[in-house]
């Protein structure tokens, strides 16, 4: 059974933790390099991603997690994390960076401030209807053509990828970590 | 495998609590202006609070505090990209009506404001906009989240400097919760009466050992060591008001604040931010105040 880390400077952390645990997956806090040496995956919690971008930083973390990923380590973001590992992040800040490890273009609280935060049922490829809550979400505007679409969302204005993957990295727009359901976990972890 | 819009709805519970969940483990500070509320971006804030004046100069200057102006909530969410919370007065749902006509993404009904109306809270369940409100105890904290508060905050004694009342009021909330948690099903009836707390969120608790909604800290946190101290009581969250603004060195001390409350079980982490920060805001010894801003609400 792999071990799978969850970044845990900022966001819904036990979220995470608690959906990863009752698939029967061994769980670690990573707040340091050494605690990401221990791990053979990692989860990108909700937050803040220019907070979490931040402690990164100071937590020097941001070079570890790098070469990581070069490396080809399992990484699944959701909402922040999302921002966090994609190649390209409209209306961020100005000195905002990622990773670029995912190839998509998502712009931050595209589908609006709190107000517009909403829930919605999901159709994803290979587990059927899944209940969406997304929050100051980040809408994914470009996905390039070697990355799998695994569930789409029309708000009106045209469909947007809302949960992708690039071979060993994952991305959601929305929190499956808020809900009871685990199979977007398992998919994740399946797959490690 | 596409959803549609029209399958879509906003202002749930879930989403209203949501973002609380979104900004745990991180620190949320008071900005009088837009400069401010770039320092507090840049050093890792994940929301600020957009007001006129932090509670230490409502406290100095007196009269009746009040929502603040558009302009400056406008102005401020212009500059940042993480979210937005402004203050209401108790009760006055007025005010509340136009921060969520602002669209902003928290509205604190904040103690720190003269109080609008002396017997009613806001109807928070009647907006789409999320409310955090304070608390002194777990009564008042059910009594909150039974009118629709989706986070709450321990009140402390705002503009003080001073952790003394965060600290008292976030032990109360927890011994509360463990009596509960530790209490016969028949016991429960008289223990809502004592909390005069709804009995449904008296259940809850009892069965989860915790709050329905996050339990942040605010009230006199101005110095990492605060952070790390009611962090480690339990607070998942916490609100820094007048401490980083007043401080000698605000921009390090928002930076040490932060990372505080992201290592707060590491000693060696505070001790480094804790190091050569400059002087932390004067503040109050509590028992001389002539109003105490924690006994407005109930």
């Amino acid at each position: 059974m792999p071990r799978v880390g969850v970044l845990a400077l900022q966001g819904d952390v036990r979220e995470h933790e608690r959906a990863l645990h009752s698939l029967g997956v061994d769980v670690a806090r990573v707040r340091t390099p050494a605690q990401l040496d221990a791990v053979d995956a990692l989860v990108m919690p909700g937050g803040e991603s220019t907070a979490i971008a931040h402690l990164l930083v100071s937590a020097q973390l941001r070079p570890a997690i790098a070469a990581r990923l070069d490396e080809g380590m399992p990484v699944l973001g959701t909402c922040a994390g999302l921002i966090l590992v994609s190649r390209e992040v409209l209306d961020g800040r100005v000195d905002q960076w990622s990773f670029e490890a995912l190839d998509v273009s998502v712009r931050r609280n595209g589908y609006g401030r709190q107000l517009a935060s909403f829930e919605t049922t999901l159709r994803v490829r290979d587990v059927g209807n899944v209940h969406g809550v997304f929050i100051r979400a980040p809408k994914i505007e470009k996905v390039a053509d070697d990355v799998e679409v695994l569930a789409k969302h029309d708000h009106g204005d045209g469909e947007h990828a809302v949960l992708v993957r690039q071979g060993r990295v994952w991305g959601c727009a929305f929190h499956p970590e808020l809900t009871d359901d685990t199979r977007v976990h398992r998919l994740f972890v399946d797959a490690i | 495998m596409s959803s549609s819009a029209e399958s879509s709805f906003t202002g749930s519970p879930l989403v209203k609590r949501g973002l609380a969940d979104m900004l745990r483990g991180g620190v949320i500070m008071d900005v009088v202006n837009p400069e401010q509320a770039k320092i507090a971006e840049d050093a890792g804030a994940v929301a600020v609070m957009a007001l006129e004046r932090v509670p230490s100069d409502i406290r100095r200057d007196g009269g009746v505090a009040r929502m603040s102006d558009p302009q400056m909530i406008q102005e401020i969410q212009a500059t940042v990209t993480i979210p937005v919370m402004a203050k209401a007065r108790i009760g006055h749902f007025a005010e509340a009506q136009i921060l969520q006509a602002l669209n902003v993404d928290y509205i604190d009904e904040s103690e720190v404001l003269t109080p609008a109306d002396e017997e009613h809270h806001i109807d928070k369940w009647a907006f789409t906009v999320p409310f955090v409100c304070g608390a002194t105890n777990l009564g008042e904290a059910l009594r909150r989240i039974g009118e629709g508060a989706c986070m709450i905050r321990s009140k402390g004694e705002a503009g003080t400097g001073n952790v003394v009342e965060a600290v008292r009021h976030l032990r109360t909330i927890n011994a509360q919760m463990r009596r509960l948690r530790s209490a016969d099903e028949s016991e429960l009836y008289a223990l809502a009466k004592d909390l005069q707390a709804p009995l449904p969120l008296v259940r809850e608790v009892a069965a989860t050992g915790q709050l329905p909604v996050p339990l942040f800290c605010a009230g006199g946190i101005s110095t990492p060591a605060d952070a790390s101290l009611v962090l480690q009581l339990g607070a998942e969250a916490v609100f820094v008001g007048s401490g980083i603004f007043k401080s000698d060195d605000p921009v390090r001390m928002a930076h040490a604040i932060v990372e505080a409350t992201t290592h707060f079980e590491d000693a060696a982490v505070v001790a480094k931010v804790s190091t050569g920060l400059g002087d932390a805001m004067k503040g109050f010894e509590t028992a001389t105040l002539e109003t105490r801003l924690a006994e407005r609400g109930w």
